[in-house]
């Protein structure tokens, strides 16, 4: 009876810290150049991890590893090992665009395509045939919409283009097209470098609606934003993850000398 | 505490710093004085005491709008933070200080014309005042070093303050017993008595803000305590 209980306590307490992404000794190389040494981290699931770290540290190439995005860049060499939910995402077997659906990307200048705002959502659920009629196709789209808090302001010009918006609105629909897929992880590169206060507000809002579907990562500059959405925080520097943990303890008692420097403004 | 990328962010801590250590100053002095014009039965003293007072209180508020504005400017992170939450504590405790001699300063007036029943009550008080003063200065000292070694020893030592506030309430009632004229004056000199001990406290206050800042945590375990004096404070008349 005891043994049962503890069974099931334990599979509690795996299923609150589950593991989504996990890395291990990543490696990227853009030509002679070595730009992320050794990456080793676990990605939780249902939670905000944001990476933080000065100019060029890695972030974005880091977060590029995570859907392959680096395969386009032709002199970029990943090695090292990252696993989605178990499985090796360099397997040569695996289909990458079936990976990118699985796992989305939001950029730091919203790219809506030109096309309109219904469109712009519809693409993907299209192109991966995972709407079968109209009615099945507008359902997916308003209720991404919805999810990305954009439908209200959006809802009598599903029509008009998409680069139409404003730029926090633009940002939004970036982030409902991304949703429409259905994936499970969503990155995102400073998704809020471009907005002012209120529309960084909304994005930041909606991302702590969406970590209970999904798991999130976002590169940020701003250590306020980190310390506000995110739950994990990591820090890297010249290419190294030199710490990551609770966002709460990197913001208040970091561990190493240089995440303390940086997030303190003392980086010379 | 300075080499900030944004050099204005380290003359803002600085002067924190030294608003507090001005603060501070002030406080000795205040606890000094106090004292004094009990031991001598010097009302002018005790009038200045009171006039010092609202200097204090202007300085803490000057220090809490400074780092308002501080953390509204600069979002300080980490130890950043810290130092700003703990000039705040610090300069918290530091009027709370001024405030108990005021008390105290208060008490001289009212009993003006009230004698010391005798001169080892006189010596209890001076001594127990000494002990205080220098566990404030150290305490200070170790907040503008950051120096936490020396704020754990002012910690560690909070107990002898105590035992001496202990055996001068119990000295204080045999006077009473001895002659009930003597009981307000006597009375009068236990809130005294309180009030100097009280402030011991408040380095004690300080020397944990010192380890906060410096840990990022609060201390763990017990406060040391040799005090069996519950005592509520009433406030002085006058
Ligand atoms: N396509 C590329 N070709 C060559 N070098 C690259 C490429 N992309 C990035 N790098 C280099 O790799 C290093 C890491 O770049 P990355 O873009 O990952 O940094 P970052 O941390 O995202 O910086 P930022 O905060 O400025 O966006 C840098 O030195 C950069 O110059
Ligand atoms: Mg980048």
């Amino acid at each position: 009876m005891d043994a049962l209980v503890d069974t099931e306590r334990n599979l509690t307490a795996a299923a609150a810290s589950q593991v989504k992404v996990v890395a291990r000794n990543v490696n990227v190389h853009y030509g002679d150049k070595h730009a992320l040494k050794d990456v080793s981290i676990d990605i939780p699931a249902n939670a905000v991890t944001a990476f933080i770290g000065p100019s060029g540290c890695g972030k974005s190439t880091f977060l590029r590893c995570i859907n392959r995005m680096n395969d386009t860049i032709p002199i970029a060499r990943v090695t090292g090992a990252i696993e989605i939910d178990g499985q090796d995402i360099y397997d040569r077997r695996l289909d990458v665009v079936q990976l990118r659906a699985r796992v989305g990307m939001v950029f730091q200048k919203p790219n809506p395509f030109p096309k309109s705002v219904y469109e712009n959502v519809a693409y993907g659920p299209r192109i991966h045939g995972m709407a079968g009629n109209k009615a099945d196709l507008d359902e997916v789209v308003i209720g991404s919409l919805k999810r990305a808090g954009l439908f209200e302001e959006v809802k009598d010009r599903l029509n008009d283009p998409g680069t139409g918006l404003s730029g926090g609105q633009q940002q939004r629909l970036c982030i409902a097209r991304a949703i429409a897929v259905g994936p499970e992880v969503i990155l995102m590169d400073e998704p809020c470098s471009a907005l002012d206060p209120i529309a960084t507000a909304k994005i930041e809002e909606l991302m702590d609606e969406l970590r209970e579907n999904f798991t999130i990562v976002i590169v940020t500059h701003s250590m306020q934003q980190a310390a506000r959405v995110s739950q994990r925080t990591a820090f890297f520097h010249l290419g190294v993850l030199v710490e990551e943990g609770p966002t709460e303890k990197i913001f208040t008692t970091p561990q190493d000398r240089r995440t303390q420097d940086y997030i303190t403004g003392r980086f010379g | 505490m300075s080499d900030h990328i944004a050099k204005a962010f380290d003359v803002d801590l600085h002067d924190l710093n030294r608003m507090v250590a001005e603060m501070g100053g002030l406080a000795e002095k205040e606890i000094s004085d106090s004292v004094q014009a009990l031991v001598r039965r010097d009302s002018d003293l005790a009038r200045k005491v009171i006039a010092t007072d609202p200097t204090i209180d202007a300085l803490q508020l000057e220090i809490e709008e400074k780092s308002t504005l501080t953390i509204a400017r600069r979002q300080p992170m980490a130890v950043d933070l810290r130092e700003i939450v703990g000039a705040l504590r610090v300069a918290n405790d530091l009027e709370r200080i001024g405030d108990l001699a005021k008390n105290i300063a208060k008490r001289v007036l009212a009993t003006a014309s009230e004698e010391f029943p005798s001169q080892k009550l006189i010596r209890g008080l001076e001594h127990m005042t000494s002990l205080v003063l220098s566990r404030l200065k150290q305490v200070l000292d170790a907040y503008a070093a950051r120096d936490l070694a020396s704020a754990l020893v002012v910690w560690k030592s909070d107990d002898e303050i105590d035992a001496m506030c202990t055996s001068l309430f119990r000295e204080l009632f045999t006077y009473m017993l001895e002659d009930p004229r003597n009981i307000t004056f006597c009375i009068h000199l236990m809130f005294c008595a309180k009030n100097i001990e009280r402030m011991g406290d408040h380095a004690t206050n300080i020397a944990e803000t010192v380890h906060y800042m410096i840990e990022g945590h609060p201390i763990t375990g017990p406060r040391p305590k040799g005090d069996t004096t519950t005592f509520e404070m009433a406030p002085a008349r006058g």
